[in-house]
């Protein structure tokens, strides 16, 4: 595999390797959160931290740990990082974003996002890089979920971070309910295949 | 008595309709999206998923109420005076409950294989894949929250049973549409993922026609 530079390290995960709009990872909050635009800036900033330091840790102790317990240390360490956030959100957060946010910080401990760059890029790269990393894919997740999140606020509420956009229109409140996040969602995937290939690229 | 058996009716019909894990509370969707391609797979994997749940919201519900939660029966209290009164919950519950269910994991995966290879051979692939499904670790946080209310261990156990049922229910529905979906003209963009996700859309939207059939 050809080393990308540092700027490519951080870049790659913002849209060429989207964690959620190319892999497919991380549906669960993804979906769940977005359903007003600051749950999802939230929960994206908790996932930015969460895989910034848990990356900088795989990577120090990835020539310590034996290859048979690796999951289970990753999952400790992940966890370890979870537990902070999940304090310090309930300190700091405003209530209803820590109310509507509710299982889904916790449950970033089995986000597959995390666990998948620890695998494969954490455990084989340097400090720097696989930091570097953690920052793209997270803000990648971010963008993600903030482009998910505008769509359903605007047309479920009628609002955008709260304030409403169109006086006249309607909102349609399912929206941000659960058929409106897998629709909206699937529209989006589809909406970046038909991208690739009217680039002529492989789906 | 029968107080407590419509409670328990009242649980399985939220977790399996009202509050379905996949299409309204968005848990487990790797394994839906994964794991659906065939009904065959979908059935194992929904089986393996419904064993893991009920056992995982027993184990927890032990944890939590003996381990975590502060006051005169916590185990650790014992030990340590200063945790009788603080408990915790707030440090270890998130570490605690994925050790427990990745140990439960491997340990039913075990035991299986020892005592009965035929279900081993059915289940077992799907089993090392659970650890990471967050159903499993949402199922054990949810029964062992003070909302709506406290749940003693029958109850507890009996919503993880019911949420694997749910899974499973899901699972089986989604398999049917993605087999005969294999078989129709899908507009290229739109095939593998993207449609799989508009079909749950409907699917929820068929779902939430049983919301406030039960108040739990």
């Amino acid at each position: 595999m050809k080393e990308l530079s540092l700027t490519g390290e951080l870049t790659k995960g913002f849209f060429a390797q989207n964690p959620l709009f190319v892999a497919v990872l991380g549906n669960c909050p993804a979906l769940a959160v977005t359903t007003a635009v600051n749950n999802g800036l939230a929960m994206g900033v908790a996932v930015i931290f969460v895989m910034v330091c848990s990356n900088i840790i795989i990577s120090l102790i990835r020539n310590i740990v034996p290859k048979e317990v690796r999951i289970p240390c990753y999952i400790v360490v992940i966890a370890a990082f979870v537990t902070i956030v999940e304090l310090v959100m309930k300190a700091y957060m405003p209530p209803e974003i820590n109310e509507s946010l509710g299982i889904f910080i916790p449950l970033i401990v089995v986000n597959c996002i995390i666990m998948y760059r620890a695998e494969v890029f954490a455990s084989q790269n340097s400090l720097l890089r696989s930091a570097v990393d953690g920052l793209g894919m997270g803000i990648g997740f971010t963008i993600a979920l903030v482009i998910l999140s505008s769509i359903r606020e605007v047309m479920g509420a009628g609002t955008i971070f709260g304030i409403r956009v169109a006086e006249s229109y309607q909102p349609a409140s399912v929206m941000i309910m659960a058929p409106g996040a897998f629709l909206v969602l699937g529209l989006l995937l589809a909406y970046f295949n038909w991208r690739k290939l009217q680039r002529g690229e492989k789906v | 008595m029968t107080g407590e058996l419509n409670t328990l009716f009242a649980i399985i019909m939220s977790v399996v309709f009202v509050n379905n894990f996949v299409v309204a509370r968005f848990l487990g969707l790797c394994p839906f999206l994964g794991v659906s391609q065939k009904t065959e797979s979908a059935l194992g994997m929904g089986m393996a998923v419904t064993f893991v749940m009920t056992l995982a919201s027993a184990v927890t519900w032990f944890l939590y109420n003996y381990v975590l939660l502060p006051g005169e029966s916590n185990l650790l209290g014992l030990m340590l005076p200063g945790v009788k009164e603080t408990g915790t919950v707030d440090v270890l519950k998130t570490i605690s409950y994925i050790l427990v269910i990745a140990t439960l994991v491997q340990f039913v995966e075990t035991v299986m294989k020892k005592t009965s290879p035929a279900l081993y051979e059915s289940l077992g692939i799907y089993l090392p894949l659970i650890t990471t499904n967050c159903a499993v670790l949402g199922v054990a946080l949810l029964g062992t929250t003070n909302a709506p209310q406290h749940l003693n261990l029958l109850e507890a156990s009996v919503q993880g049973f019911g949420a694997g049922i749910g899974f499973l229910i899901a699972m089986l529905l989604m398999s049917g549409i993605r087999e005969r979906l294999a078989l129709l003209n899908v507009p290229q963009s739109f095939r593998g993922v993207p449609i799989a996700f508009v079909c749950t859309a409907l699917m929820a939207l068929a779902f939430m026609g049983f919301s406030g059939m039960v108040s739990w």
